[in-house]
């Protein structure tokens, strides 16, 4: 006791800011209200920048948007009952994806807690299933230890989101301050968090024996930090790569090793290379069922080896023949050198220039370079100009432009969720990590222009682009006055194409065109953007597509660009649920010859 | 199948909707959860007894294992571990039933073979404490209702489970001991969960 006197007596608010800064935190975002005015009121002392949301979804996926593009931890607030319940969308949009936040709520006091008090609601229980962990704070002198073990949580094993509810008394007690003495002890390793060694013996005799191996490339590559592991495997051994949809970037596009994404809009060679695969190495991705399809379908031949740091995962969907828990990168450090000789000396990829030269190095390669058949000729991007904008030329372009300007690896491409979202992921070629940000597991609409907001206040120095639907960007549209506030230079591209497309596509496949709530009225986008102060066009013409992304890119200013697409465009290849994974609907083609000839 | 797991959770208000959360989240039925202090100050014991496929304990036991406030878990079989259960059941016996006075001694005989203890008598009913496998307790209700016995209340606490022999105090070893301190050397989570992935192999071959 006699040693608290030597800490500095402050109020839980103040405590609160302090342990913030402490932890490295510059920035958060959030919304005031009567349970946290407390905190608010303590801001002014500290050197933290608050943004100010419009609606408390907009704090939670802004911390969502800052954590994904930096690689810290995300912070929001919001006050009790009603702020809290509104960032729940984003807690659990972060908790699919293991993205580490920490949301702090005020809380009412703790002498009328369980009383239904004014604007009490019970968000520790409310939010239990879509947190890594939460806590209630009553009592000033336990906030500075919750919140660091908070961002100790947030960060550590696979990450997600984390909350802390702070009741109001306890923002307003005073206690004494240590930094240091609320260090938490040091997490508590999974305990199934171990490789037997015979496990990793088990997966070098799978690897040597298999002739058709494919990586599956995950969001946890990111996560890890094991990129350069992950190329020196491929590389070592010749294995095509397929990502994820958060694993789009974990693995350069560029490289001739990289297939591009799998799963249900995946290019149809990538999906069929896995069908074919003798040996799938799981690398930080969970066999969600949107990369599956049929599980009772899939890889039929392929021996299973699952890298992954959370050992509920293993055997979750896919049953698997080796498991290695543990954090990639230190795994596959372990895993590389077993691997002996290369089995493969030469490949055919001149790193100088980064292009590939002569026939791919090995059998099954080659078997895979013949899969993409017509592929290419289906392609919407390879078509001559017919007087239309597809949602495929606009992203295409988008990349190009980013490309041509030398500003690929500084660009940050962050999308919503529908059609999209799945042309972006098949047309913006990612070479870089943390260079798209989506919403995979949750699939949340109104996602993308406040987690873009997140972004830009991560990395101010980057080009960051909004891509969303005209659906999905009217769920948060109210956060364009957020950007107008802080200045943010974003770049909005509107998919315009009068549908929820997404929707609309699925009822045209299985709902007999039956166009149920789909079709969807829109504000005048760019007379919208005016209204708040930001410039903007509308291109309807491919050959504007280019000029007016630039001028967006390089006008220092929030830009919005209106793209007036193709109304009844279809994403392909594609899927059926149910549907195994090579049984896909391919590209519709005009040409009769394809159509009979090559498609299966 | 039934599966049996004994978790150690840390002692904290909100402990067991956190469990139960789990459970509920991966759709699995719980049979029989028991929870209460253990020899340890700050840690509770839970037994929870449920209902899932034998591939399901795998990630059952690493899900709870995520849990924050999770300290251990160890799934226990039948065969290498003591499984008891407490139960009070009250039956409708006395003077003014149809068998008179007969009826108190005859269920006095029944509790005898069953090993169970009478507790309480009363004028009109008699309540019984059985201790035992849960298979025994439904045996002692089902010959006290087929000897045309009216039962009143039953109320069973659900299954409690403990390994047999040093196999749990390894474990409380190698938390740190009884009282939190930390004796001897640690084991190595090696030693506390052998073969953690024996079922990952098991499939091929
Ligand atoms: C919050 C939320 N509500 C509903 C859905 C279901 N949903 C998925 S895609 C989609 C349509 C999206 O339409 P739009 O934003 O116009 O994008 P597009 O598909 O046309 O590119 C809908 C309604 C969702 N993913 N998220």
């Amino acid at each position: 006791m006699a040693e608290q006197n030597q800490y500095p007596q402050l109020t839980g608010a103040e405590i609160l800011w302090a342990t913030l800064v402490g932890e490295g935190i510059t920035t958060v975002f959030g919304y005031p209200g009567g349970a946290i005015l407390p905190i608010y009121d303590a801001l002014r002392k500290f050197p933290i920048h608050h943004v100010l949301v419009r609606h408390e979804q907009g704090a939670s996926h802004m911390a969502d948007g800052y954590a994904r593009a930096s690689g810290q931890v995300g912070v929001c607030m919001a006050t009790s009952g009603p702020g809290a319940t509104n960032l729940v969308t984003g807690i659990a949009t972060a908790m699919l994806d293991s993205i580490p936040i920490v949301c702090i709520t005020g809380q009412v006091s703790s002498k009328v807690l369980g009383s239904d008090a004014f604007q009490e609601v019970d968000i520790t229980g409310i939010t239990l299933p879509i947190t890594k962990h939460n806590f209630l704070v009553t009592r000033a002198e336990d906030i500075a230890a919750t919140v660091r073990k908070a961002f100790q949580v947030a960060r550590s094993g696979r990450p997600g989101p984390v909350l802390v509810d702070i009741t109001k008394d306890a923002q307003q007690a005073m206690a004494a301050f240590s930094f240091e003495a609320a260090e938490p002890a040091p997490a508590r390793p999974h305990p199934m968090l171990k490789t037997e060694t015979n496990a990793f013996t088990d997966a070098i005799e799978l690897i040597r024996a298999a002739k058709r191996p494919v990586i599956l490339a995950g969001h946890g590559i990111v996560e890890s930090g094991a990129r350069e592991q992950v190329i020196a495997f491929a590389e070592k051994l010749q294995v095509p790569v397929a990502s994820t949809l958060l694993g789009l970037g974990a693995f350069p596009t560029y490289h001739p090793l990289s297939l591009g994404m799998m799963g249900m809009h995946g290019e149809s060679w990538v999906n069929e290379s896995i069908q074919q695969s003798d040996l799938l190495l799981a690398f930080g991705m969970r066999f969600d069922d949107r990369v599956t399809g049929n599980l009772a379908l899939y890889a039929p031949n392929a021996k299973k080896i699952h890298i992954d740091i959370d050992p509920s995962e293993v055997n979750k969907n896919v049953k698997v023949n080796v498991a290695l828990i543990g954090d990639l990168k230190k795994v596959l450090d372990a895993l590389l050198p077993m691997l002996g000789d290369s089995p493969v000396a030469e490949d055919t990829w001149d790193r100088a220039n980064e292009k590939s030269y002569g026939e791919p190095p090995t059998e099954w390669l080659r078997e895979i370079d013949a899969m993409k058949g017509t592929a290419s000729v289906r392609d919407i991007i390879n078509l001559p100009d017919n007087g239309h904008l597809y949602a495929a030329h606009v992203i295409n372009d988008i990349w190009r432009e980013a490309l041509d300007a030398g500003r690929l690896a500084q660009t940050v491409i962050v999308t919503d969720v529908g059609q999209h979202q799945m042309w972006e992921a098949q047309y913006y070629k990612h070479d870089a990590p943390r260079s798209l940000i989506t919403s995979g597991g949750l699939g949340t609409m109104g996602f993308a222009l406040p987690a873009a907001i997140g972004a830009k206040a991560a990395c101010p120095e980057k080009d960051v682009w909004v891509i969303a639907g005209d659906g999905g960007f009217q769920m948060t549209a109210s956060e364009l006055s957020t950007i107008v506030q802080e200045g943010y230079a974003i770049n909005i591209a509107v998919i315009n194409n009068g549908f929820l497309g997404m929707v609309r596509q699925w009822q045209e496949a299985f709902y007999d065109k039956n166009y149920s709530a789909s079709p969807i009225l829109s504000p005048d986008f760019v007379m919208l953007a005016a209204a708040h102060g930001i410039d903007g066009a509308t291109v309807s013409k491919r050959k504007d597509v280019t000029p007016t992304v630039t001028k967006a890119r390089t006008s220092g200013k929030a830009f919005l660009i209106n793209f007036q697409v193709e109304k009844e465009d279809g994403v392909y290849p594609m899927i059926a649920p149910g549907a195994a994974l090579h049984e896909m609907v391919r590209r519709p083609t005009k040409d009769p010859l394809l159509e009979t000839a090559e498609d299966e | 199948m039934l599966h049996t797991f004994v978790a150690l959770v840390s002692d904290k208000p909100g402990v067991l909707t956190r469990v139960a959360s789990l459970f509920r989240r991966l759709n699995i039925n719980i049979v029989s959860l028991t929870v209460g202090e253990s020899e340890r100050a700050d840690v509770s014991r839970m037994t929870i007894v449920c209902e899932a496929p034998e591939h399901a304990a795998h990630r059952i036991k690493a899900s709870l294992y995520k849990l924050e406030i999770t300290v251990n878990v160890d799934e226990v079989g039948r065969s290498e571990a003591v499984i008891r259960e407490l139960c009070l059941i009250k039956v409708e016996a006395g003077p003014s039933h149809p068998l008179g006075q007969n009826s108190r001694s005859q269920i006095f005989e029944l509790a005898n073979v069953f090993r169970a203890r009478v507790v309480d008598l009363a004028p009109e009913s008699i309540m019984l404490e059985m201790t035992g496998a849960a298979s025994k307790i439904e045996g002692l209700i089902q010959v006290i209702t087929e000897s045309g016995y009216n039962i009143l209340e039953v109320s069973r606490t659900g299954r409690m489970a403990m390994r047999r022999g040093q196999h749990t105090s390894r474990v409380m070893k190698a938390l740190g001991g009884p009282n939190g301190a930390n004796d001897d050397a640690k084991l190595t989570s090696a030693e506390i969960l052998p073969n953690e992935f024996d079922d990952v192999h098991e499939e091929e071959e």
